[in-house]
C-alpha cells in the first residue's frame, strides 16, 4: 500500500504548483486554472487522510469542495467572458481600474 | 394671611416683570413698558407693606416666620428647601429694597427716558429686585447665595449697561471679576458650615453656633474660619478693604443703578450678611476685630480718596466705601442693630445722593467733573434743596438721619476700642468736608461751564418726587432712633433685639437708656459733631472764602495730591503683582503651552499620526491581485510555521 505521506507530498507539490502559477501568470485563465489546481491538490489531501485514518468525513468535504468548485467556475468563466469582451484583453495587469 | 403663607410673591412680581418685559417685550411702546416695570414693583412694595401688617400681628413665638415651599436639593444626607423666612431683620431689608427701589424706578422712568436701551434697562432693574428680594428672604445660606449671586449678576449687567463703551464693559468685568474672589470665599465659608452643622438652614446653623463656647481671643477656631470666610465674601459685595476696587468703576452704570445696586441695596448685602450670621461672628472674637478693624481701616481709606475725587459720582462711589466701613465697624463691635440702622439711613440718604447727582448730570447734559459745575443752585433749586438735606444727613447734623445712626456706631466703637472710635471720629470730619465740597463746586460760587452750550434746566417731575421722598426719609429716617437721646428706648433697637438675642448689646442698651441731660449735650456736641463741623468749616473755608487754597495746598503737598488722587495707586498695584502677572501666564503658558501645545498638539497629533500611518499604508493596497495573493500566502506561510512551532 502506498503511504499516506506520498500522497501528501504530491498534494503539496500540485498546491504549490498552483500557487506559483497564481502568482506568476498573467493570463486570467490559467490563474483560472491554478485555482482549480489548488483545489484539487487539497481534495487529493482531504482523500489520503480520509483513507489513512478511515474516516468518511474527508471524502464529504471533498464532495463539498467539488460543488463549490464548480459554482465557482461558473461564475469566474462568466466574469472572465464579460471582461474579455469589455476590455478586449485576458491580461490581468490591463485589469485595475479599481487602483486608479 | 395672604402675604405671610405666600412669601414667594414678593420675589415673583419683580420677576415676572422682567420676564414680561425682557421676553415679550420687544415690540412694546415705551409706555407699556413703563407700566409694566413700575406695576410689578409697585406691587412688590404694596405686598411688603401688607406683609408688615401681618407680620405686627404675629405672635413673638411665631417669629421667624418660615416657610418651606419644596425641597430644592436632597442629595445623600443634604437637604437644602425652597424657603423663606421673615424677621424683624428681614422685615427692615424689604422695606429698604422695596421701597427705595420702587423710588428709583420712578426715578429712572425720567432719567433713562430716551435710552434706546429703555426696555433692557427696567427688565434688568426688575430682575435685580427679584434676586435682592430672595436674597433677604432666605431662610438658608444656599437660597441666600442664589439671590447673592443673581444680584452679582445683574450688578454686572447694569454696570456694562452701556456697553458700547469699552470703559463700561471693562469696569463691568471688573466688578465680576473681584466679586469672585469675595464669592469663592462664600462658598469656602458654605461648604465649612455644612461640615460643621450638617446643614445650612439659618434656623439650625445659628442656635447651634450660639450655643458654642466663644472661641478664646487669639485662637481661630472652626467657627472664626467660617466668620472670616464669609467676610471675604461680606468684603467683596460690600467693596470692603482690599476688594473694594470694583465699586468705583462700578460708576460707569447709569446713575439710577448706581443709586439703587451700589448704594442702597446690593452692596449692602454682605452687612446683612454679617448681621444673620451675628451668632456665628459673636463667638468669634478674632473674625470680630478683623471686620471691625477692615471696616474702619476701609472707612478711613476711602474717605481720604474721596477728598480729591473730580467726577461727582466718583466722590459719592467712595464715601459709599467709606460709609460700608462704618457699617461694618458696627458689626466688628458686636452693634449689629446699630450697623443695619445705619444701613437703612445710608440707602436713604445716599440713594438720595445718587439720584441727585443724576439730576444734576442731567442738568448739564451729562457732564460730570464737579470742576465744570458751580453756581448750579439757583437753576435746579429742587434738586439742590434735596442735595443739601442729604448732604447734611451724610455729614453727621444733629437731627438729621446720618446723625443717630453714625453717633451709634461711634458710641458702640467707644466701648469697645480708642483707636477704631478716633478713626471713625476723623473719617466723620473726612465725609463731612468731602461732601460738603461737592455740594460747594456743584451748587456755588461761579458757574465754570458755558451757558451757550450747556442748557441748563430742572430735572421732570417723575424724578425730583422720589428725591423729595427720599430726602425727608433722609432728614426723618433717624427719628426711630432718637428718642434714647432723651433717656427713652432707642426704638430700632428694640425692634432689632429679637434677631441679635444673643448680641451682647441688650445689658449696654439698658446702661444706656439711663443716659440724662448731660449725655445727651455730650452726645450732641460730641467729637463726631465736632469733627463734622470742621469738615464743613474747612470745605467752606476752601472752596467759597477763598477757592485759591486748594491749588495752593495741593502744590505744596504734591506728594499726598498724588497718591490721593491718585486713589493710592491700587489699582496699579493690583495691575501689577495679580492682573499683569495673571495675564502673562495666561498668555505665555496657558495659551502658548498649555492650549496651543498640550491641547492642540494632542488633537493635531492624534490626526498627524493617522494621516501619516494610511500615507504609508496606502502602498500596501496595489489593485494587483496578484500581489494581494502573494500576502496571501506570506501570511499563510507565516501562521502555519507559527502553528507548527508553537505546536512542536
Amino acid at each position: 500500500m502506498v503511504p499516506t505521506s506520498y500522497y501528501l507530498v504530491l498534494s503539496a507539490v500540485l498546491f504549490g504548483l498552483g500557487v506559483v502559477a497564481f502568482i506568476f501568470k498573467r493570463n486570467i485563465i490559467t490563474i483560472f486554472m491554478s485555482i482549480e489546481l489548488m483545489l484539487n491538490a487539497v481534495n487529493l489531501a482531504f482523500v489520503a487522510f480520509s483513507r489513512a485514518l478511515g474516516q468518511l468525513q474527508g471524502q464529504v468535504f471533498v464532495f463539498f469542495v467539488i460543488v463549490v468548485a464548480a459554482a465557482e467556475a461558473a461564475v469566474g468563466l462568466a466574469i472572465i467572458i464579460v471582461i474579455a469582451r469589455n476590455r478586449g484583453t485576458l491580461n490581468v495587469e490591463r485589469v485595475d481600474s479599481l487602483k486608479h | 394671611m395672604p402675604v405671610l403663607a405666600y412669601l414667594w410673591i414678593l420675589p415673583l412680581l419683580p420677576l415676572l416683570g422682567a420676564a414680561a418685559n425682557g421676553i415679550f417685550g420687544r415690540g412694546w411702546t415705551k409706555g407699556v413698558v413703563t407700566r409694566v416695570a413700575l406695576s410689578s414693583t409697585t406691587l412688590a412694595f404694596l405686598a411688603a407693606l401688607e406683609l408688615v401688617r401681618e407680620f405686627v400681628a404675629l405672635p413673638p413665638d411665631q417669629i421667624p416666620w418660615t416657610k418651606s415651599y419644596f425641597t430644592w436639593i436632597s442629595a445623600g444626607g443634604f437637604r437644602a428647601d425652597f424657603a423663606l423666612q421673615v424677621d424683624q431683620l428681614t422685615i427692615i431689608m424689604l422695606l429698604v429694597v422695596t421701597g427705595v427701589g420702587w423710588l428709583i424706578h420712578i426715578y429712572s422712568t425720567g432719567y433713562m427716558h430716551d435710552d434706546p436701551g429703555y426696555r433692557r434697562f427696567f427688565s434688568y432693574l426688575n430682575l435685580f429686585m427679584f434676586f435682592m428680594l430672595l436674597l433677604v428672604l432666605a431662610a438658608n445660606y444656599l437660597l441666600m447665595f442664589v439671590g447673592w449671586e443673581g444680584v452679582g449678576l445683574c450688578s454686572y449687567l447694569l454696570i456694562g449697561f452701556f456697553f458700547l463703551k469699552q470703559s463700561a464693559t471693562n469696569a463691568g468685568n471688573k466688578a465680576f471679576w473681584v466679586n469672585r474672589i469675595g464669592d469663592f470665599g462664600f462658598i469656602l465659608g458654605l461648604l465649612l458650615i455644612l461640615r460643621t452643622f450638617g446643614t445650612l438652614d439659618f434656623a439650625t446653623v445659628l442656635p447651634r453656633a450660639a450655643a458654642m463656647p466663644a472661641e478664646p481671643a487669639g485662637q481661630a477656631g472652626v467657627l472664626t474660619w467660617i466668620a472670616l470666610l464669609l467676610f471675604v465674601g461680606a468684603a467683596g459685595k460690600s467693596a470692603q478693604l482690599p476688594l473694594y476696587v470694583w465699586l468705583p468703576d462700578a460708576m460707569e452704570g447709569p446713575t439710577p443703578v448706581s443709586a439703587l445696586i451700589h448704594a442702597a441695596t446690593m452692596v449692602t448685602a454682605g452687612v446683612y450678611m454679617v448681621a444673620r450670621s451675628h451668632a456665628i461672628f459673636l463667638n468669634a472674637p478674632v473674625a470680630m476685630q478683623v471686620v471691625a478693624v477692615i471696616g474702619c481701616v476701609t472707612a478711613l481709606f476711602a474717605a481720604t480718596i474721596g477728598l480729591v475725587q473730580t467726577d461727582i459720582k466718583k466722590v459719592l462711589a467712595y464715601s459709599t466705601v467709606s460709609q460700608l466701613g462704618y457699617m461694618f465697624l458696627a458689626c466688628g463691635v458686636g452693634a449689629f442693630s446699630a450697623g443695619v440702622f445705619h444701613l437703612m439711613t445710608h440707602a436713604f440718604f445716599k440713594g438720595l445722593l445718587f439720584l441727585a447727582a443724576g439730576s444734576v448730570i442731567h442738568a448739564m447734559g451729562g457732564e460730570q467733573d464737579i470742576r465744570k459745575m458751580g453756581g448750579l443752585r439757583k437753576k435746579i433749586p429742587w434738586t439742590f434743596w434735596t442735595m443739601f438735606m442729604a448732604t447734611l444727613a451724610i455729614a453727621g447734623t444733629p437731627g438729621f438721619s446720618g446723625f443717630f445712626s453714625k453717633d451709634e456706631i461711634l458710641l458702640a466703637a467707644q466701648r469697645a476700642s480708642t483707636p477704631l472710635w478716633a478713626l471713625g471720629v476723623l473719617t466723620a470730619g473726612l465725609t463731612s468736608f468731602y461732601m460738603f465740597r461737592l455740594l460747594f463746586l456743584t451748587f456755588f460760587g461761579a458757574q465754570r461751564f458755558d451757558e451757550k452750550h450747556v442748557h441748563v434746566h430742572e430735572s421732570p417731575r417723575n424724578m425730583l418726587a422720589p428725591l423729595v421722598v427720599l430726602a425727608i426719609l433722609a432728614v426723618g429716617g433717624g427719628w426711630m432712633a432718637a428718642p434714647h437721646l432723651w433717656g427713652g428706648a432707642n426704638f430700632f433697637e428694640e425692634y432689632l433685639a429679637p434677631v441679635f438675642a444673643t448680641a451682647p448689646e441688650t445689658p449696654a442698651a439698658a446702661a444706656e437708656a439711663s443716659v440724662g441731660a448731660i449725655e445727651l449735650l455730650q452726645a450732641l456736641l460730641g467729637a463726631p459733631v465736632i469733627a463734622g463741623l470742621i469738615g464743613f468749616f474747612f470745605a467752606w473755608w476752601f472752596y467759597i472764602r477763598s477757592p485759591k487754597t486748594p491749588k495752593k495746598l495741593a502744590a505744596s503737598l504734591a506728594a499726598t495730591y498724588k497718591l490721593l488722587s491718585g486713589k493710592y495707586f491700587v489699582d496699579e498695584l493690583y495691575a501689577a503683582v495679580i492682573v499683569r502677572p495673571l495675564v502673562w501666564i495666561s498668555d505665555k503658558v496657558l495659551w502658548r503651552v498649555v492650549d496651543e501645545g498640550v491641547i492642540e498638539g494632542t488633537v493635531n497629533g492624534v490626526a498627524h499620526v493617522s494621516r501619516e500611518t494610511g500615507d504609508r499604508l496606502r502602498y500596501a493596497s496595489t489593485g494587483n491581485i496578484r500581489t494581494y495573493a502573494a500576502w496571501i500566502l506570506v501570511g499563510a506561510v507565516v501562521f502555519t510555521s507559527l502553528l507548527l512551532w508553537m505546536a512542536g
